[in-house]
């Protein structure tokens, strides 16, 4: 439904998508996450064509969104990260607006209106001003507006944005409830919104997709993976081979990967995943003191879905872990978070 | 068409449900009102005092109240003007609403068209009220219907191409003040351009006035349509349109 292809967006200086590439199946729900300032509304901004890209494709419905601009408009709903809501209009109104804008008329339109107000549960602010509904409200007619025409593609920036804990779940459902009818691609920087909602994953950092899997795997890589972080020194006066390291490590038994991390001199950094439960530390420790080389550190990292975000998207130690397993200071993996917290977006 | 119509309806009601439309429309008919008042005044003092001395004189409702009179309507609308324009695209570029507009199935140019139309119908109403008090003028009196009929089409076309300028301003902010603001300076400054041509004669001088719209409204006061007037206020329109369209343009490339 879509398919974007080397898509890259400049500014005058920054580049706010550098070469992303997705597709997104049809009837798909997909999460677009990423810190503030990714490129999640500059690449939503594409896919609706209010933004050319620079250079790249993208196609919605089989439209290219620059040769087909209008064909894709017709095909596409979207909520922006503010609804774009008339202050002196009324609810009514303004769906009736919007659907017009969108090429419906007469009993069709009246119909829909009812229907997307029904939908969204705004029935009982039919009559009342757009700049007087709260922030809920506002959200809902939002979604009413941008299902109007009854898009094959919703796109949604930030749907939860800025909405209490009870109207974020009836959000969310209702997202939920429009997957059924409508390929949904919703950006948020929160994790557990994703977890909730969607069932495709595209996380991107500043501009460039660093990861595009199932929610399913990556909850499984968060929730059943463990991870431990093993330091192995060569015994005094011997040089460390790391591949027989590594050979000899996989050979322990519950582990599923080794993965050599870093290098320095005379020790090496290895990591190796097996699955919750299957693996007795002692048996690795054990492994490698038999071997005659030394064991400087050993210890277990598990890794929660917020961790795997940051390490996709996060600091530059986040990026390398060799760089953060070198320095090993435990008191940088509890700054990351602030790291993406701090990152504003800059607006567009 | 239907897009430019549905865009058209949408700002005539947006200015219709808010105060603004009253207010201009109120403020424009009472100020002109004036006008009128002062000019039948003058008029009515003047053929008393020649009936009164003797004289056999020219008198002449066309051109000593009507054609004075669009002439005042034209400066008058240059200070409305801005007050019209100044909310088309800032407001909907404050408001994020820009968005929706711009990612709905509809073109610029007939985004730019139905706004302007409405600001162009907006002043047509604020005419309706000039229209009010020249029918005083065919009740009492017997004038031309013709060159005030041609004074109300200059009227039309001089505010036709400032408000396509204003509609262009409008695009280069999100400031409604600011837009406003530009924009009646805009309007002074090719109000006064004319003013040059009074002592001074040179290439310059002729260039300013020409370029003021307030010259080339002389000859639709008359009741005449000249057509490097014509041709003048149609250019105003064109270029204030197309810049406007290339603003939006850039507005999605720069945004």
């Amino acid at each position: 439904m879509i398919t974007v292809k080397e898509l890259t967006r400049k500014y005058a200086r920054i580049t706010a998508v550098n070469h992303i590439s997705f597709s997104v199946a049809k009837g798909q729900i997909v999460g677009f996450l990423g810190p503030n300032g990714a490129g999640k509304t500059t690449t939503m901004r594409m896919l609706t064509c209010f933004l050319p890209p620079t250079s790249g494709t993208a196609t919605v419905a089989g439209f290219d969104v620059l040769e087909q601009s209008l064909e894709v408009r017709k095909h596409i709903g979207y909520l922006p990260e503010s609804p774009p809501l008339y202050q002196d209009m009324e609810t009514t109104d303004y769906l009736r607006f919007v659907g017009r804008l969108k090429g419906m008329a007469g009993a069709e339109l009246e119909k829909r209106v009812d229907y997307v107000m029904g939908r969204c549960a705004v029935t009982d602010v039919k009559t009342r001003l757009l700049g007087k509904l709260s922030k809920g409200y506002r959200q809902r007619v939002g979604l009413a507006q941008a299902i109007i025409h009854n898009p094959d593609v919703l796109v949604l920036d930030e749907p939860t944005a800025g909405l209490d804990p009870k109207q974020i779940n009836e959000t969310r459902a209702l997202i939920k409830d429009l997957a059924g009818e409508h390929t949904i691609i919703l950006s948020t920087h929160i994790l557990s919104e994703v977890e909730q909602t969607c069932e495709q994953v595209i996380i991107i950092n500043k501009g460039e997709v660093v990861a595009t899997d199932s929610v399913v795997n990556l909850q499984a890589r968060a929730r059943g993976v463990e991870t431990v972080v093993l330091e192995v020194a060569a015994a005094p006066g011997a040089v460390l081979d790391a591949a027989q390291v590594q050979q000899r490590l996989s050979q322990v038994p519950g582990v599923a990967q080794v993965l050599v991390k870093g290098r320095r001199d005379g020790a090496a950094v290895f990591e190796t995943e097996s699955r919750k439960g299957e693996l007795k530390r002692g048996d690795l420790a054990r492994a490698v003191i038999e071997a005659g080389w030394d064991l400087n550190e050993m210890r277990p990292e598990a890794m929660s879905l917020e961790e795997i975000f940051l390490r996709l998207t996060g600091s530059e130690a986040a990026m390398e872990p060799e760089v953060r397993l070198e320095e090993g200071s435990p008191g940088e993996a509890a700054a990351q978070p602030e790291i993406a917290a701090a990152e504003k977006e800059p607006q567009a | 068409m239907r897009n430019i119509w549905i865009i058209f309806a949408k700002e005539m009601k947006s200015y219709f449900s808010s105060p603004v439309a009253y207010i201009l429309l109120t403020m424009f008919a009472v100020i002109f009102g004036f006008f009128f008042w002062n000019m039948v005044g003058f008029f009515v003092i003047q053929g008393a005092e020649m009936m009164a001395s003797g004289q056999m004189g020219q008198m002449n409702v066309n051109e000593q109240v009507i054609r004075p009179l669009l002439g005042n309507a034209s400066v008058l609308g240059l200070f409305f003007i801005p007050m019209i324009t100044m909310r088309l695209f800032a407001e909907e570029k404050r408001n994020g609403t820009i968005e929706l507009l711009a990612t709905s199935p509809v073109r610029d140019i007939e985004i730019i068209l139905g706004k302007w139309l409405a600001a162009v119908g907006l002043y047509a109403c604020m005419l309706l009220f000039t229209a009010i008090s020249f029918a005083f003028l065919f009740h009492y009196g017997n004038p031309d219907w013709k060159p005030l009929a041609v004074g109300y089409l200059g009227l039309l076309l001089q505010a036709g191409g400032l408000l396509a300028v204003g509609t262009f301003i409008s695009t280069l902010t999100r400031n409604q003040i600011i837009a406003g603001a530009a924009t009646f300076g805009v309007c002074l400054m090719l109000w006064v351009f004319a003013w040059v041509s009074g002592y001074d004669s040179s290439t310059w001088a002729t260039v300013l006035s020409y370029l003021s719209v307030v010259t080339h409204f002389d000859s639709f006061g008359k009741g005449l349509i000249e057509s490097k007037d014509a041709v003048y206020y149609l250019t105003v329109i064109f270029l204030g349109l197309f810049f406007t369209a290339r603003s939006m343009e850039s507005l999605r490339w720069r945004s």
